[in-house]
């Protein structure tokens, strides 16, 4: 609010054709809000179905989603300036959460992700979804672009080091996710071929090491899977077949709201989180899941709107990284679900139950309208 | 404010290379996309292999079940409608290993069920891997319900019934026995398994990942059930059978023994019993053979029994009648290589006395003179060695030889029993000619609504007069007087015979038979007994078989109202039997 008040004097100006809508007053992007709106919304009602009717779920997701919402407009509310000063200190508390995490995080099934501070309890990953990017575009736009090799180097050493923290939890889904978000970051700030070719290179070339050192066993079992599901139908396979199946069984029409056996009847694991989609698909059918698939093509559209009109290298770089960030996320919990992509714990951005990665989510969108609302401010 | 935006954020670069990085990007982005909605289309609606059609099939698959409703099955009554064999509902309990493999409650679950957790960890354990396993076969449905109660996961109930026998042994060889999945496997419950079984009906369900029923579709197909039947056996009198057999071979310490009541008339079956018997509620403790039904399944050789045919042979021929005398002097007679004994020189007797002392000497004396083909007709006749097409499994035919080439053993044989076998079964058929005034009726195990049509085998004045001479036979000189019943008269033959053994004849074991019918003045039934191997000096028809045959027919005869023509004074008053009569051959 104090930025709001400051930028007051702005408004008056002369030079400002119109007067700034309540939206923008707001630091609102409409279009998104509306998108995030319906998204949510659609989540809801699927959630109903996927949760085995459950009026709670709902209710504990909607409250989900008003935390969000808030998160968002508050994040919009802080200029972006503010975030790039702010950005280096986010990204050292951020990296010296991760570090507390090896010492003293909780965690079950032989990860430790989670910081427990009294009855509170968080998860450090998660803020550095939106800390590594911020803070690679802050490093990089202050210094000349396209960016020089040194910076490059520089630059992969910040979304280098959170990852490899994370990594060691061991969350091998999300340091890819934060890595990406900082390469997303390198690839707005117009990095030359040369280093996209040289990294692509770099990832095949180093493919089959990987395999054969980096990857636990379970992770390997995964793509494995991916590859040949039947192969264990009843155990790692199980997943894919039965989400394929309600996919499938769908049709173009589905089998109507609440009517999917293989949701209703617990064939399908994880229906209400990662698998949601495919509860979607089976009851609303392939008309349901281009709905979907459209709905986030427009916040994606929108996104990149945003991006381009960013008035600011800085602002550009964000709204870039979180819209490919937002679209990693649909591309891989669907690829996963349609069993194009292995199984990693991701879920459907907006509609999956849960709270964590929502926030996250949604003050990464606050942070794209603070971006969109900023050229207003700065335009003379 | 002004002063860290200038510094801090920079003005955008120039916006071509920019914007043609976001083209590309967005292109990428869409190509992604496009994939993806190439995959859920070719999942949802084109019509690939394993496209829309498959999956919606393995949808259904996995959720629509359709379960079988277990039929009754019919009821095996005896001829009053006493229940031999009823089926009750019970619920067996079963279970998804994998599921309760690694569950907490297994030591709840054991003693539910009555084993020790190990048993049961054990158990779970070679099941491992399985997704079906019976924790417990019919339990009674009371317990069973409290059991489920409990709703431990991956523990499961399934109606069945259980087949009961209420007369147990007694009737166990008869009746036959099911399998644990209610097939008949034995006996009339084999036979008729068709009739009994009905029809299992279908119903549809949806049942959820945990195999748990969600909803009920309903019933596709009700479950017809089985058809009862009706035996022609009495109850009491296959009790009060069972009984008197039981004693008579424990008594003679005899391997095993068989008796058969036949009605008079109709042919049906009022009793068939033998012994050793195993109870088909328990069959844990079965020996092997405990529920052969050795009356219809077992052959022996019938020995004296076939004198009264050989009799009837002599009477056609008429060459012979009752009262013809025959010299049996001296007491023996040389056929071939063999020798035949009668206990003692009979002296001349009459054919009557022959049948009556069951005389060797006199028997061969008939068939050289009438020949083996009249008797051999006679016994053809008479149903030996003819199938009874009572279609209980395992029935035996019998045998009655057809050599290319008779010796003159072979051909007198013939007239005593030997060389031929019959079952307990076929032997009381044959006995009915004379109990139905000279017709054979077929044999049934079946309650009958009238008396079958019979065929004429002997005329009815040459059947009461061989039953004249059978009645002779329990005189108070005969082989067969301890068959004697008070206040009734009857008639009938007795037979001892060498047992066979896997080297031909044995020396000293023996096959007891007694075969009668009574009233004799007006049969109403026909009772075989044979006890195969009884030990001791008293190893004849006549002094192990015939009293059995008396116990029955007594009770047979009460229950059938059959007025006594004697009265117990008459027989009390009757000098009691003299010195035993020799044995019979």
């Amino acid at each position: 609010m104090a930025d709001y008040v400051r930028q007051m004097p702005n408004q008056g100006s002369a030079d400002l054709a119109r007067r700034p809508s309540t939206a923008s007053r707001l630091h609102i992007d409409l279009p998104l809000l509306f998108l995030l709106l319906i998204l949510t919304g659609y989540g809801l009602v699927v959630l109903y179905s996927a949760s085995g009717q459950d009026f709670g779920a709902v209710i504990r997701q909607g409250r989900y989603f008003l935390v969000a919402y808030v998160v968002m407009f508050l994040a919009a509310q802080l200029s972006l300036q503010r975030y790039a000063r702010w950005a280096p200190w986010f990204y050292v508390a951020g990296v010296c959460t991760l570090v507390a995490v090896i010492f003293f995080g909780v965690g079950a099934k032989g990860a430790q992700r989670w910081l427990q501070i009294g009855g509170f309890r968080f998860q450090p990953s998660e803020i550095m979804k939106l800390v590594v990017p911020m803070a690679v575009a802050c490093f990089l736009a202050e210094r000349t672009l396209p960016p020089r090799f040194q910076h490059v180097i520089v630059a992969l050493v910040i979304l280098g080091l959170p990852a490899a923290l994370i990594l060691r939890q061991p969350d091998l889904g999300t340091a890819l996710l934060i890595a990406a978000s900082g390469l997303f970051v390198l690839f707005m700030a117009g990095i030359g071929w040369r280093y996209i070719f040289g990294a692509a290179l770099a990832v095949v070339a180093s493919a089959w090491p990987a395999w054969m050192f980096m990857l636990q066993d379970y992770q390997k079992q995964r793509i494995l899977t991916l590859l040949n599901p039947e192969s264990d139908k009843l155990g790692a396979g199980w997943n894919i077949i039965q989400s394929k199946t309600a996919i499938g069984s769908g049709g173009w029409t589905g089998k109507g709201w609440l009517s999917g056996t293989q949701s209703q009847l617990d064939f399908l694991p994880e229906s209400h989180t990662d698998f949601i989609i495919a509860v979607l698909a089976e009851e609303f059918g392939l008309r349901g899941v281009l709905t979907l698939m459209f709905l986030y093509s427009l916040v994606l559209w929108r996104g990149f709107v945003i991006g381009m009109s960013a008035q600011s290298s800085f602002g550009r770089m964000m709204a870039g990284s979180l819209t490919l960030t937002f679209f990693v996320y649909v591309f891989v919990n669907m690829g996963m679900v349609a069993g194009l992509l292995p199984v990693v714990g991701v879920p459907l951005p907006l509609v999956s139950a849960g709270g964590t990665a929502l926030v996250t989510l949604m003050a990464g969108f606050g942070v794209l309208m603070a971006v969109s609302t900023e050229k207003r401010m700065v335009v003379r | 404010m002004k002063r860290v935006a200038t510094k801090s954020v920079k003005k955008a670069a120039p916006a071509t290379t920019g914007l043609w990085r976001l083209y590309l990007v967005a292109g990428l982005l869409l190509s992604l996309l496009a994939l993806l909605v190439g995959r859920v289309l070719s999942l949802q609606i084109l019509d690939t292999e394993r496209g829309y059609a498959f999956l919606q099939d393995q949808g259904e698959a996995r959720a629509l079940r359709s379960a079988e409703i277990p039929a009754y099955r019919g009821v095996i009554s005896d001829r009053r409608g006493e229940p031999l064999a009823v089926s009750t509902p019970v619920i067996s309990i079963w279970a998804d290993p994998r599921y309760l493999a690694d569950s907490d409650r297994l030591p709840e679950l054991a003693e539910a069920l009555g084993m020790p957790v190990a048993e049961l960890r054990e158990k779970l354990e070679r099941y491992a891997g399985k997704r079906f396993m019976y924790l417990a076969r019919h339990r009674a449905p009371d317990e069973a319900r409290a059991l489920l109660a409990k709703r431990i996961p991956g523990v499961y109930g399934e109606r069945e019934y259980q087949r009961f026998y209420p007369a147990g042994e007694v009737a166990a060889q008869l009746v036959g026995f099911t399998n644990l999945d209610g097939k008949g496997i034995a006996g009339i419950e084999m036979e008729y398994d068709d009739w009994l079984r009905g029809k299992p009906g279908s119903k549809q369900y949806i049942k959820d990942l945990k195999g748990n029923m969600v909803r009920d579709i309903g019933v596709v197909e009700p479950a017809a059930p089985g058809r009862d039947l009706r035996l022609s056996i009495d109850l009491r009198l296959q009790y009060l059978q069972h009984r008197e057999l039981r004693k008579a071979v424990l008594a003679s310490g005899a391997e095993s023994g068989s008796a058969v009541t036949l009605d008079a008339h109709t042919g049906e079956v009022l009793a068939i019993v033998n012994y050793p018997a195993g109870n088909p509620n328990n069959r844990r403790d079965l020996q092997p053979g405990d529920m052969r039904n050795r009356a219809i399944t077992d052959n022996y050789e019938p020995g004296s029994t076939m004198k009264s045919l050989t009799l009837v042979a002599a009477l056609e021929s008429g060459r012979y009648s009752p009262e013809t005398v025959i010299d049996t002097t001296p007491g023996y007679i040389r056929v071939g290589p063999k020798t035949y004994h009668d206990p003692r020189n009979y002296g001349p007797i009459t054919v009557s006395r022959i049948i009556e002392k069951s005389s060797q000497v006199g028997v061969t004396k008939i068939a050289q003179d009438i020949g083996h083909e009249p008797i051999r007709e006679v016994l053809r006749r008479f149903g030996i060695g003819q199938p009874m097409n009572t279609g209980f499994p395992g029935e035996s035919n019998g045998l009655l030889p057809s050599h290319k080439r008779w010796y003159a053993t072979d051909k007198v044989a013939l007239a005593f029993g030997y060389g031929i076998t019959t079952t307990p079964l076929q032997l009381a058929r044959a006995y009915s000619v004379f109990a139905s005034d000279g017709v054979l009726r077929p044999v049934s195990l079946l309650a009958q609504a009238a008396a079958p049509a019979g065929e004429r085998v002997i005329s009815p004045r040459l059947a009461r007069e061989v039953r004249g001479v059978l009645q002779s036979v329990t005189d108070d000189l005969g082989t067969g007087r301890r068959a004697r019943v008070p206040g009734y008269p009857v008639g009938g033959k007795t037979g001892t015979v060498f047992q066979l053994g896997p080297n031909g004849y044995k020396d000293d074991a023996y096959v007891a038979l007694f075969a009668g019918v009574a009233p004799v003045d007006a049969p109403r039934v026909v009772t075989v007994v044979v006890i195969n191997g009884p030990q001791g000096e008293h190893h004849g028809g006549g002094a192990v078989a015939a009293p059995v045959f008396s116990a029955v027919t007594q009770g047979a005869l009460r229950l059938l109202g059959v007025t006594p023509s004697e009265f117990p004074e008459e027989v009390a008053a009757r000098p009691a039997p003299a010195a035993r009569a020799g044995g019979d051959a």
